[in-house]
């Protein structure tokens, strides 16, 4: 039998099958790439952009500056009052967030019945979507009348009241990711104390909070970056005063809140404009430096309790 | 019972009160968003009415309805899908079913997770550089559609990853003997197990793209503007106009600010809530 007796015989599929295969799975693959491709793709436009106020002004003296005039004859746009602002807002907001999202997050992992459980971690994934806007509002109709009230103060707009609904913000990320980690502790650990007789809360305390610490630190980690970057609230609720603040009781200039709140009233292409985007290129730059290291830190949990 | 040392009947009491502050604190916090979502129903459920829902605002927005707001912020969700569900589905798929164990998929993984943490503000100066600006939409719901797809990206491809990866192994291998090739055994095996999961996955990422402000601020929207007539005019939107209607100095009827404040909750709310409730079917359904 020679080899011309065989009918050449198509194998396999057909080559427009095959070729839509590779074009399909080539966009697969460079989809898979969109990530870092959209976060350089955020470094170089902020960048370009923020190059003039670099060059006419200076980064270093952007970041140190403590006076904020924008808008007067002989402008000056240093930064330091809105990020001090935002650290004083991010710092209210932590010592509402942690304690409160922490126990929550213990509650819902280690004392909650299972119904329990899964109601309050739906409505807490429902949390994370209400809308800012609408906490901001509920901020300027609730909050801070009271805020200036009880704490007798000439306005409510203050770091404060920002701080507390920043804090609710922070909430969600806080509680799911720390509940996360304990959750990802393994039972027998649990058990182990039990068995040796601890009650609930002492296998908590001494077994199951060691051993997801790191989660939580990172849970805490997320908590600031969503705190710093968080913008509708602090527009509405903060103030947005020109002064370095030494305390939270005052009206306070914040990150999110400058940029957002000037960026529709400057001159495109114009210095101020520069500079607002040189101010978001610093806010990005700490967030992404905050999320790296919460990242890299749960990476490192959940290696640690695989299997 | 008497007997109980000292140690024990402290260890009891702490354990009593560990329960009592931690649960107050989990319980709290649904009360807190129990209060926000009654508080707005509360304010808000007087003002709505067909002309509201329907009608365009009249007399400097105090009567009148919110239709373009909501036409438009329906448009800008639409247009997010149509960017962010494609990539986000097919980055999840490369995640779950390609991409190698390594440095290279890490610096991947920690890219995803470290988009989700950009501040929305940021999102919205770098749509106004590259979308508005430099590819020239001007403002727009393209251009807004198109930041708000970045910002959505991460939790569609963080869902469909996670869906992909509950089905079970046995499933793949199975398709693989039968001779399918990968894409196939993906796209006619792994993908329909695991649409329940993307599926809700993509509309709670959605959901959240809806209620944004600030990526619309510089991007896409306007105080007041008719219905967009094609993706290339601004629009009105929901959280915008909210954000307007609670901060401008001249104070708009009451009404206005929580009626809005309402539609945009409890459309959220719904999507919400229907998404997860299917959800649950689902998983309770399928089960490995």
């Amino acid at each position: 039998m020679t080899d011309a007796s065989f009918p050449r015989r198509r194998t396999g599929r057909p080559a427009f099958r095959r070729a839509a295969e590779s074009v399909v799975t080539r966009a697969i693959a460079f989809s898979g790439i969109a990530a870092i491709v959209i976060l350089a793709a955020i470094t170089v436009f902020l960048g370009m952009n923020a190059l003039r106020a670099v060059g006419d002004v200076g980064l270093w003296s952007m970041i140190t500056g403590t006076d904020w005039f924008p808008t007067s004859k002989e402008p000056s746009y240093g930064f330091l009052p809105a990020i001090v602002g935002s650290l004083w807002v991010t710092a209210v907001a932590l010592v509402v967030s942690v304690p409160v999202g922490v126990a929550a997050a213990i509650y819902i992992s280690e004392f909650a019945s299972r119904r329990t459980k899964e109601v309050a971690k739906s409505v807490i994934e429902f949390m994370a979507a209400v809308p800012s806007v609408v906490l901001g509002l509920m901020g300027l109709a609730v909050l801070v009348p009271s805020i200036r009230v009880l704490m007798r103060l000439d306005t409510g707009l203050t770091a404060f009241a920002a701080g507390i609904m920043v804090g609710v913000m922070a909430l969600p990320t806080i509680i799911s990711i720390s509940e996360d980690a304990m959750h990802a502790v393994p039972a027998d650990l649990r058990t182990g104390s039990l068995a040796l007789g601890n009650t609930r809360w002492q296998t908590v305390h001494k077994v199951v909070l060691p051993a997801a610490s790191s989660g939580v630190f990172a849970a805490v980690m997320l908590g600031v970056g969503r705190a710093i970057g968080e913008t509708m609230v602090v527009l509405m609720l903060a103030g947005n005063s020109g002064i370095v603040p030494n305390t939270p009781l005052v009206s306070v200039r914040t990150m999110p809140g400058t940029i957002a709140g000037e960026m529709a009233e400057v001159v495109q292409g114009g210095e101020h404009y520069s500079v607002l985007f040189a101010m978001a290129l610093v806010l990005f730059a700490m967030t992404f430096i905050i999320n790296l290291v919460a990242d890299v830190v749960l990476e490192n949990q959940r290696k640690r309790w695989r299997r | 019972m008497n007997h109980a040392s000292a140690r024990v009947r402290r260890a009891r009491t702490v354990e009593m009160l560990a329960r009592a502050v931690t649960g107050a604190a989990a319980f709290g916090v649904l009360g807190v968003v129990a209060f926000i979502l009654g508080y707005i129903l509360y304010r808000g459920a007087g003002s709505i009415d067909w002309e509201f829902l329907t009608a365009p605002p009249r007399m400097f927005m105090t009567q009148g309805g919110i239709w373009p707001a909501i036409y438009g912020t329906l448009l800008l969700t639409f247009w997010t899908a149509v960017f962010a569900i494609p990539v986000g589905i097919m980055a999840g798929i490369y995640l779950a079913e390609y991409a190698p164990k390594g440095a290279f998929t890490r610096v991947i993984r920690l890219a995803i997770a470290n988009m989700a943490g950009v501040p929305s503000i940021v999102y919205g100066l770098f749509g106004l550089a590259l979308f508005v600006l430099t590819v020239g939409f001007g403002r727009s719901v393209i251009a807004g559609a198109l930041t708000l797809a970045c910002l959505t990206l991460p939790v569609i491809i963080t869902a469909t990853e996670e869906a992909l990866l509950q089905v079970p192994q046995d499933l793949r291998q199975a398709s693989l003997a039968l001779g399918a090739t990968r894409l196939r055994t993906v796209l006619r095996i792994v993908i329909p197990a695991a649409a329940p999961g993307i599926v809700t996955g993509s509309i709670l990422g959605l959901s959240r793209a809806a209620g944004e402000t600030a990526p619309i601020l510089v991007t896409a929207v306007a105080f007041y503007s008719p219905v967009p007539r094609t993706v290339f005019d601004e629009t009105m939107a929901l959280p915008y106009h909210l954000y307007i209607m609670a901060t401008q100095a001249v104070k708009p009827a009451p009404d206005v600010v929580w009626g809005t404040a309402l539609v945009l909750v409890a459309g959220v709310s719904i999507i919400n809530v229907v998404a997860a409730a299917w959800r649950t079917r689902q998983r309770r359904r399928i089960r490995w």
